[in-house]
């Protein structure tokens, strides 16, 4: 079961204790708390309490250096006059609004293929896996602003068949699309996702479409899409979490300043530029939670939009 | 960060590599079939493989380019998109190891301590909460369990400010405390769930008999379960060192002292301090950095792509 599934059946039998839970009733609190103590104590220090600062910090003006200055909504207001983090904003949704649909659809495209006990399969998975494990490094964003440099890798093979490339990362046009290259690069780690839910899908239903006479396309929009929708969903919750908090690449491509023209200047690094940079910590505060309610927002309505679209066998 | 939620192995039964044996011979059945039939499905078989052939290749030769670059005099990086190799060329590599202030096995060894650190203070922590919440009752469990995996989904942003400001008054920016402390406290609460969702396979009986023999929850945690959880805390480790090896964000805020730079910002150091006609050095330090996850990769595929592999599934 995944955490999102485990989550949702949480929250769906609130309350209820199953018969077998009643049965066990019998608690350890004392145990319990002693085994917990190093995660409670981390829940309080590192993750609710910071939380609960930065909500307040969002509402003053701080620096470091003075306390911090209570300034009301004033954060807020800013942000909507603020058009650096609007352009951000932009770029960031287009990031996640391509790269996660692009990456996925390589990711079930691959997974495809690779399916159905093919030869030498370990040796393709390994191969289209390994990318997504050195994706995030430095290393690999080095790797990028080379190649996609105006004397890079891509434009050397242009110039094999005669055609001059443009600088991919030093235009502001196509500095981002790099980027999501970069993104979709990695679609190891949801291609094999897509591979275990191909094989849990029972053949006979296949066999059954075969017999009636279903075609190859048929029996991928019929069986496989329907069968494989919880786990494209799974991806998809997971993909655009984690997308909307992108930064290194774009940090490395980019030289640290988001340019060419902020045309790469994603939401995290404008908020790493004003919270470490410039010291405006509560700006910076502001942000980390618009950026919170954004994730909110969207996973909320990948949930409610799921019922339309996920089938579930059970 | 982007594959980080993404992995859960379960102590079913290895379904995968049991499928196998029978998929191969109804394969070799097949192909005896009639003669029509069975150019067919070669030829399709043979398509399959080109495809996968050239995607895989278009994957893998940027990386195969950076280590062949790497090993290429400087100027040939500019204007030699092939792969063949005329001579092998260290100088990138001993120049690039000591282009930075230190020796590049100094920023090695940084990220070896935070990395070592990180997998013992996440092994312990992790597996202490994941046994609280797999098998004792205490008051608030579903709670706190709903907490921990929202946990989980939290982006890093929302923290990140006040834990700068709380670690830099206790005085541990530039040390490695505040990438550890973090991880001792069990905030990569994604590795609870995966042992909590692995201890849930164990069967109870073994708890019950330790019990009857007189043995109490430390005893049965220690001599019992975490013996029988091997695999769920072989894949945190192997996942806690490529996530940590390749952290730059917590690095690049925490860090500012070259004396402490772990690897990806000293990298980082690198790409900005060089013009850009050093890529062979810098493509060498790249490659250096990448080694280690590279061969975590090669030993630990097994556990890496099952861990992935049983993700998401019901």
């Amino acid at each position: 079961m995944s955490a999102i599934s485990e989550l949702s059946s949480i929250t769906r039998k609130k309350g209820k204790a199953t018969p077998e839970e009643k049965k066990a009733n019998r608690r350890d609190n004392k145990a319990a708390y002693i085994f917990l103590l190093p995660w409670l104590v981390g829940l309080v220090a590192i993750t609710i309490g910071p939380m609960l600062m930065s909500l307040y910090l969002s509402f003053t003006d701080y620096n470091l250096l003075q306390p911090p200055e209570w300034t009301g909504l004033d954060n807020f207001t800013r942000m909507l006059s603020d058009a650096r983090l609007h352009n951000s904003l932009r770029v960031t949704f287009t990031y996640v609004f391509v790269g996660v649909p692009l990456q996925l659809a390589v990711a079930l495209l691959i997974a495809l293929v690779l399916d159905k006990g093919l030869r030498g399969l370990p040796f393709y998975r390994s191969v289209f896996y390994l990318p997504s494990l050195l994706g995030g490094s430095v290393a690999v964003a080095i790797l990028w602003k080379q190649i996609f440099g105006t004397t890079g890798l891509v434009n050397q093979v242009l110039a094999m068949f005669g055609i001059q490339g443009p600088g991919w990362i030093s235009d502001p046009g196509t500095a981002l699309g790099s980027i999501i290259l970069l993104h979709v690069w990695t679609f190891g780690a949801p291609m094999i996702i897509f591979l275990a839910g191909l094989r849990q899908i029972p053949t006979m239903y296949y066999e059954a479409a075969k017999v009636d006479g279903a075609t190859t396309l048929q029996q991928f929009w019929r069986i496989t899409m329907p069968m494989l929708s919880p786990i494209i969903f799974f991806n998809l919750v997971l993909q655009i979490i984690g997308s909307f908090q992108s930064f290194t690449q774009a940090f490395i491509v980019s030289g640290g300043n988001g340019g060419p023209s902020d045309s790469t200047m994603f939401f995290t690094l404008y908020l790493y530029q004003k919270g470490f940079g410039q010291f405006d910590m509560g700006y910076a505060s502001a942000m980390a939670w618009v950026l919170l309610l954004i994730i909110g927002v969207f996973t909320a309505i990948n949930f409610i939009a799921s019922k339309y679209w996920v089938f579930y066998d059970d | 960060m982007t594959t980080k939620l993404e992995t859960l192995p379960t102590p079913e039964k290895k379904s995968e590599g049991a499928g196998k044996p029978t998929d191969r011979k109804r394969r070799v059945r097949e192909s005896r079939g009639t003669l029509a039939f069975s150019r067919a499905q070669r030829g399709k078989s043979l398509m399959k493989h080109g495809i996968l052939i050239l995607a895989g290749g278009l994957m893998i030769y940027p990386l195969l380019w950076m280590v062949v670059s790497s090993l290429r005099p400087n100027e040939l990086i500019f204007r030699e998109p092939g792969l063949w190799l005329n001579s092998l060329e260290m100088s990138n590599y001993t120049s690039g190891w000591s282009a930075l202030t230190h020796p590049f096995g100094h920023y090695m060894l940084n990220s070896a301590i935070v990395v070592i650190g990180s997998i013992l203070g996440n092994l312990v922590s992790c597996s202490m909460a994941a046994y609280a919440f797999a098998r004792l009752q205490f008051t608030g469990k579903k709670l706190f369990f709903g907490i921990m995996l929202l946990t989980i989904m939290l982006p890093f942003h929302v923290v990140i400010v006040p834990q700068y400001i709380l670690f830099s008054q206790i005085g541990w920016v530039n040390t490695f405390w505040p990438l550890l402390v973090p991880k001792l406290l069990a905030t990569d609460a994604f590795f609870v769930f995966l042992m909590v969702q692995f201890i849930r396979g164990i069967p109870r009986e073994l708890d019950e008999a330790a019990r009857i023999d007189g043995a109490g929850h430390p005893r049965i945690f220690l001599r019992v379960i975490l013996p029988l959880m091997v695999p769920a805390l072989a894949t945190t480790t192997i996942f806690t060192f490529i996530w940590t090896w390749n952290d730059f964000f917590g690095a690049l805020i925490y860090l500012t002292d070259p004396d402490m730079f772990t690897v990806p910002v000293a990298l980082r150091a690198f790409v900005d301090s060089q013009s850009a006609t050093s890529w062979g050095s810098l493509f060498a330090m790249s490659i250096v950095s990448l080694l280690p996850v590279f061969l975590v990769f090669l030993f630990g595929q097994r556990f890496l792509i099952k861990g992935i592999a049983t993700t998401g599934i019901k």
